[in-house]
């Protein structure tokens, strides 16, 4: 026993002592890496194409980028984020570069419009007209600067609502912004809704009730009404919705689960003039030739999109049908923008660009996609992995070298390059090798774990599966609800667990997943679950659960067939059983005793234990259902005290060994329970943000509390410090960041927990005598005895979210993947967030790995990951183990998404990529030949010798 | 691609893109020609729903303030990474406010508070210290600046990158030594060692000793490394 611990210890001590930040040659970019760029569900898009040269779609996304989309390819040319604020920014197109910015003044955040000429040429000073926090803004195009002086005097009118039943209507001449009139004219039954402009002096509102059309006229300042009820125009109508697509003279409401087409008449008359489908998509309206004017509609049939082109004024006129067969799993069409241009007959052709429900982003254009974008994924919620099917010996592989003269020159060609003898075309030849080498897309498991399936859940509720080799996605799935109902066709996704995973039993069976959505937005709307199967991407089952879900907690319990057992909590206090089995069931009966759970309630600054206590009473449960019982409360007081963060161990992380060695010989234990949650609260002026307190009036504190027990383990406070904190927890540590207001720099902590009870077990006479407490039965209960080790260091760089490295046995030493505001993720070894730094480390504590302590975290800018890439919108980093112990899968995603494969101390188990087989051969047939000729020299010597 | 088209032409083709950072309305916006074709009327509706009796009656300039500074990068210092001012951002308060440069390498930060401040740039290839920005409220906004790296504090708000980031190992040259080093490369050492320098060795040993210990192996049957090597007992 004593020796297993010291092989390992050495082992340990070997590990860390083979120091290494991650390092890449420039020619290893996109060998274990990819990175996709995505730009998320498009809102609004303008054609660029009126001119030679490539033509572009310009496009703002809900993720807040705007970006440039070459037509041809949907390659993104330039892609910029912006932040929510005020502020009006112009863009130069070719390359993106920021022309002008500036400020509206508005005190509070509001719904903002913008106006902009068509035609918008630089050199003619256009005004932008822009409307924020109540103010009206006229903005030259060409510096940005606030003016008001149009080429000619006119007057601009200016509708508005005030309390939501009074119009308004300003006449303000542009070229001095004073008001020349002003007339308001109350509604008494009140406005709701969509605003839809139908001409230069009508726009029609629906009232309150949403069941009557108002159409107000505000000729010459004088405002009309005209009341229409909706009724009128379709028979039994329900609440009526105003879509916002500008069409002249028409407006489009939804009703009834159908779109009717009402066309206004001069006199404020409305009647129907078509109606479509209640799934159709519109795009606003295009001037085409000869003044006419079209609008494109969408809708699905079948499994085929109709894409239809018709004028405005003329809805008979259909210029363009056409029918594209589409992916089921991209759901409805959801908006349309068109274009026009000119076919070499000089006629008029169209081309669409198209959103899906899946917010996938297509061009359409002659019938056919030209090219598809899975925007989805710029908006991940949720990530889990899942393995990939085990080879089976039917299945033929590819193969990668033909032959052994191949292989060699393969290899002769590799060791040139490390030698840095190749030329430019063998440098291109290695480099297309090495990216088609070792089947590194195949879909199947690979001995050393390198090939997996990352899960992502998107906000979109579609799920996909992305493989690691070359992050191609290997199927995708959109949800769907199982009853169909009309408030819940399609449940928004809110998390994935990992259902089934099957290792020693149930080998035939597929893992699964299993993907918890809701009905809505709201928290008590009742809960879809979604069981599928990661190999084929096939829902297997899914079911409307009839309970809100508050938190899922998988159990560490499986059943026969290595299902996972799962407690999802509703409002009501209640948990509910899944898998909904007897032999689940009974299982949970055993351990009924030993679950525990816990909820925070961050707006109250309470944290509440939870434990069961019996079945569900009433009719509707079933004995799926418990009721719980509050254990234990912990209540931060609210007038000092704000929860800004929690967090706790992932449940499936594997620690190695609970002891670790000092210098001297020493043990110490590490207090390595599951049961701790790490809470971070701050004084509530603090929880603003930074430069908005002073260093006297914050205070961040963080407390180690034990969820079984409610016990405060540990508290920490630190003055004159704030939020944000981004914290990450492993093991016995937790690692925090958070900004210290003194110095004004953000600070880096470090907290190493410590079980003391276990401290005396160092007695190695004690071990051989058995007189030591390691066989002792732990209990969450009892009182531990520990002890804590805390440091800090200034850190250079504000932080969006930190992770831990996690490998197989959790022998490898770990590194922290902290994600910078600037979209690259760094790694950082633990060793330099170790409390047993010191100043002057003695000789035995270099020995051991232990760096000399110093103020601040070093920034190697060889150990970004990401290296010259960034991780747009970076928002969360997963990681995962791979079989090898070395290896971990490192995946972060945001707007774009990125995988690396990292080894945080080296490949010490497997040769490396580049290892030279070619060099090793080489020195083998050196041998021999030395051999050889050594052979012969010393038998002629030999017989020289004799012959004397 | 754009050389080939006319002067004339060029600013046409230089069109510029309006973004607007909230939430983007449609804005229900057309210019119509009415009685006189000069006078273009812009029809500018704004929908103000729920939008509360809480106008705001001024914007309250007296206690905010606009930082404007400028990043300025060495062409000395810029490696491999061309200095592209479109991917730099400026970042406030850690990301309470972010914005981009202008082709002249300004950048501006409206309706900032009195108060101490934290400025970060993040550009690609570079590492820029933040920096500590105190708006003075009694002196109408004046600001002074300090590198929280260096705690040098600057004189005017031009920032400057610290280092420029290598983001990748540079592959060592072809060495001689770095293969003699190699493990091979110390293989082969030893064995050249062994073939060249062991005759010379075995020529010092006795030549009777060397029967005897060719005899001893002869008995043992098995021999070992240790019994080869008498010299180094």
């Amino acid at each position: 026993m004593a020796m297993a611990i010291k092989a390992s210890l050495l082992l340990l001590v070997f590990l860390s002592s083979a120091i290494v930040s991650f390092s890449l040659y420039e020619d290893q970019v996109g060998l274990m890496d990819w990175h996709q760029r995505y730009i998320g569900k498009v809102k609004h898009a303008v054609f660029h194409t009126q001119k030679a040269g490539r033509k572009r779609v310009i496009v703002s996304t809900e993720e807040n980028v705007v970006a440039s989309l070459d037509l041809r390819h949907g390659e993104i040319y330039v892609i910029t984020l912006s932040s929510q604020g005020s502020t009006l920014r112009a863009w130069n197109l070719p390359d993106g570069q920021m022309v002008w910015e500036t400020s509206l003044h508005s005190a509070q955040i509001s719904k903002s419009l913008l106006s902009v000429p068509i035609n918008l040429k630089v050199d003619k000073d256009y005004p932008i007209l822009a409307f924020g926090g109540g103010y009206l803004h006229a903005v030259s195009a060409i510096d940005g600067e606030r003016v008001l002086q149009p080429p000619e005097s006119s007057i601009i009118y200016v509708l508005g609502f005030l309390h939501s039943s009074e119009a308004v209507v300003y006449q303000i001449d542009s070229k001095t912004g004073e008001v020349v009139a002003e007339k308001s004219m109350v509604f008494p039954d009140g406005f709701s809704g969509a605003v839809s402009s139908v001409s230069s002096d009508k726009i029609v509102v629906l009232d309150s009730t949403r069941s009557i059309l108002v159409t107000i006229g505000f000729l010459d300042g004088d405002i009309s009404f005209q009341k229409t009820p909706v009724s009128d125009l379709v028979e039994d109508s329900g609440n009526a919705e105003i879509l916002s697509p500008l069409l002249s003279n028409m407006v489009a409401v939804k009703v009834n689960r159908r779109t009717i087409f009402v066309r206004v008449g001069g006199e404020g008359k409305l009647e129907v003039v078509d109606s479509l489908s209640d799934e159709t998509a519109m795009s606003v309206s295009l001037p085409v030739a000869d003044d006419q004017v079209a609008f494109a509609s969408a809708h699905h049939e079948g499994s085929k999109i109709q894409l239809m082109v018709k004028l405005v004024d003329d809805l008979e006129t259909v210029l363009l049908r056409e029918s594209i067969e589409m992916d089921q799993h991209r759901g409805r069409v959801d908006k349309v923008f068109i274009n026009n241009y000119i076919k070499t007959d000089m006629s008029n052709g169209f081309r669409a660009l198209i959103v899906m429900e899946d917010h996938s982003l297509l061009l359409l254009q002659q019938g056919a996609i030209v090219w598809s974008r899975e925007e989805g994924l710029a908006s991940v919620t949720d990530v889990t992995t899942a393995e990939l099917p085990v080879e089976k010996d039917g299945v033929s592989v590819a193969k990668v070298e033909h032959t052994l003269v191949d292989w060699l020159k393969g290899h002769m060609l590799k060791l040139k390059g490390s030698l840095l003898l190749a030329s430019p075309e063998d440098v291109a030849a290695i480099q297309e090798m090495r990216m088609k080498s070792s089947g590194r897309s195949k879909l199947t498991r690979d001995h050393n774990g390198f090939r997996k399936l990352f899960i992502a859940l998107t906000r979109a509720g579609k799920l996909f599966a992305l493989h690691t080799g070359d992050g191609r996605i290997v199927w995708s799935m959109l949800l769907n609800s199982p009853s169909k109902s009309e408030a819940c066709e399609r449940p928004s996704g809110i998390s994935l667990y990992q259902w089934q995973v099957p290792h020693h039993h149930a080998m035939d069976e597929n893992p699964s997943v299993l993907v918890v959505g809701r009905c809505g937005s709201d928290s008590s709307a009742p809960g879809v679950l979604s069981f599928v199967d990661v190999y084929t991407g096939k829902e297997i089952s899914s079911s409307d659960i009839g309970h809100s879900v508050v938190r899922v907690m998988p159990l560490p319990f499986t059943d026969s067939t290595e299902q996972r057992l799962h407690l999802i909590a509703d409002t009501e206090g209640h948990v509910h059983l899944y898998p909904k089995t007897s032999e689940a069931l009974s299982i949970f009966q055993r351990e009924f005793q030993n679950v525990y759970w816990y909820t925070v309630e961050g707006d109250d600054g309470i944290i509440r234990g939870h434990g069961m206590k019996s079945s569900c009473a009433g009719e509707t449960a079933d004995e799926y259902c418990f009721t719980t019982k509050e254990l234990w409360t912990v209540v931060f007081p609210s007038e000092s005290e704000k929860i800004i963060s929690t967090l706790t161990r992932k449940p499936n992380e594997v620690v190695h060994t609970q002891a670790k060695v000092n210098t001297d010989q020493d043990l110490l234990y590490k207090y390595v329970s599951r049961n701790l949650l790490f809470v971070a609260t701050v004084s509530p002026k603090g929880a603003g943000e930074i430069g908005s307190v002073t260093p006297e009036e914050s205070a961040l504190v963080v407390y180690l509390i034990d969820t079984i027990t409610g016990r405060i383990l540990h508290r920490l406070s630190h003055q004159g410090c704030q939020g944000p904190v981004h914290a990450v927890f492993s093991e016995n540590w937790v690692v925090y960041h958070y900004f210290n207001l003194r110095a004004h720099k953000y600070e880096v902590t470090v907290v190493e927990i410590y079980d003391q009870s276990r401290a005396e077990n160092k007695n190695v006479w004690k071990l051989v005598l058995g007189k030591h407490n390691l066989t002792a039965p732990i209990s969450s209960y009892s009182r531990p005895e520990m002890f804590t080790k805390s440091q800090s260091y200034f850190f250079a760089q504000s932080v969006k979210t930190i992770a831990v490295t996690s490998t197989a046995k959790g022998i490898t030493s770990k590194q922290l993947l902290i994600g910078t505001i600037g979209d690259q993720i760094l790694a950082l070894d633990k060793r330099f967030v170790d409390p047993r730094r010191t100043l002057n480390p003695s000789q035995a504590e270099k020995e051991e790995g232990i760096i000399p302590l110093t103020d601040s975290l070093p920034i190697i800018p060889q150990s970004y990951i990401t290296h010259s890439l960034k991780v747009e919108g970076l928002r969360g980093i997963v990681t995962a183990p791979a079989k090898l112990e070395s290896t971990t899968h490192v995946f972060a995603y945001g707007v774009d998404l990125f995988y690396t494969r990292l080894a945080p101390s080296k490949t010490y188990d497997s040769l490396a990529d580049d290892f030279s087989y070619a060099l090793l051969l080489i020195t083998i047939v050196a041998l021999v030949a030395a051999i050889y000729i050594t052979w012969v020299i010393s038998e002629k010597k030999e017989l020289s010798e004799k012959w004397r | 691609m754009f050389s080939s088209s006319s002067p004339g032409s060029k600013k046409d083709l230089e069109t510029r893109l309006l973004a607007f950072d909230d939430n983007l309305r449609t804005t229900t916006m057309a210019p119509i020609l009415r009685s006189t074709p000069l006078a273009a009327l812009l029809v500018f509706q704004i929908s103000l729903f729920f939008f509360a009796s809480t106008l705001p009656i001024s914007s309250g300039t007296e206690d905010s303030y606009t930082i404007t500074g400028r990043v300025r990068i060495p062409a000395s210092t810029a490696i491999g990474h061309a200095a592209k001012f479109s991917n730099i951002n400026v970042v406030l308060n850690g990301g309470q406010n972010i914005t981009f440069l202008r082709p002249d390498g300004y950048f501006s930060f409206h309706k900032v508070p009195a108060g101490t401040h934290l400025i970060e740039v993040y550009a690609l290839g570079f590492f820029f210290s933040p920096v500590r920005v105190d708006v003075s409220a009694r002196h109408h906004g004046k600001v002074q600046a300090t590198l929280t790296e260096t705690r040098r504090s600057l004189t005017e708000l031009v920032l400057e990158p610290l280092r420029a980031d290598q983001y990748y190992e540079l592959r060592e040259p072809f060495n001689v030594m770095a293969i003699l080093k190699s493990p091979m490369g110390l293989m082969v050492g030893f064995m050249v060692v062994v073939v060249f320098l062991m005759p010379k060795l075995m020529e010092n040993i006795d030549p009777e000793e060397l029967k005897r210990t060719q005899e001893e192996l002869r008995n043992q049957g098995v021999p070992s490394l240790s019994s080869l090597l008498p010299a180094s007992r």
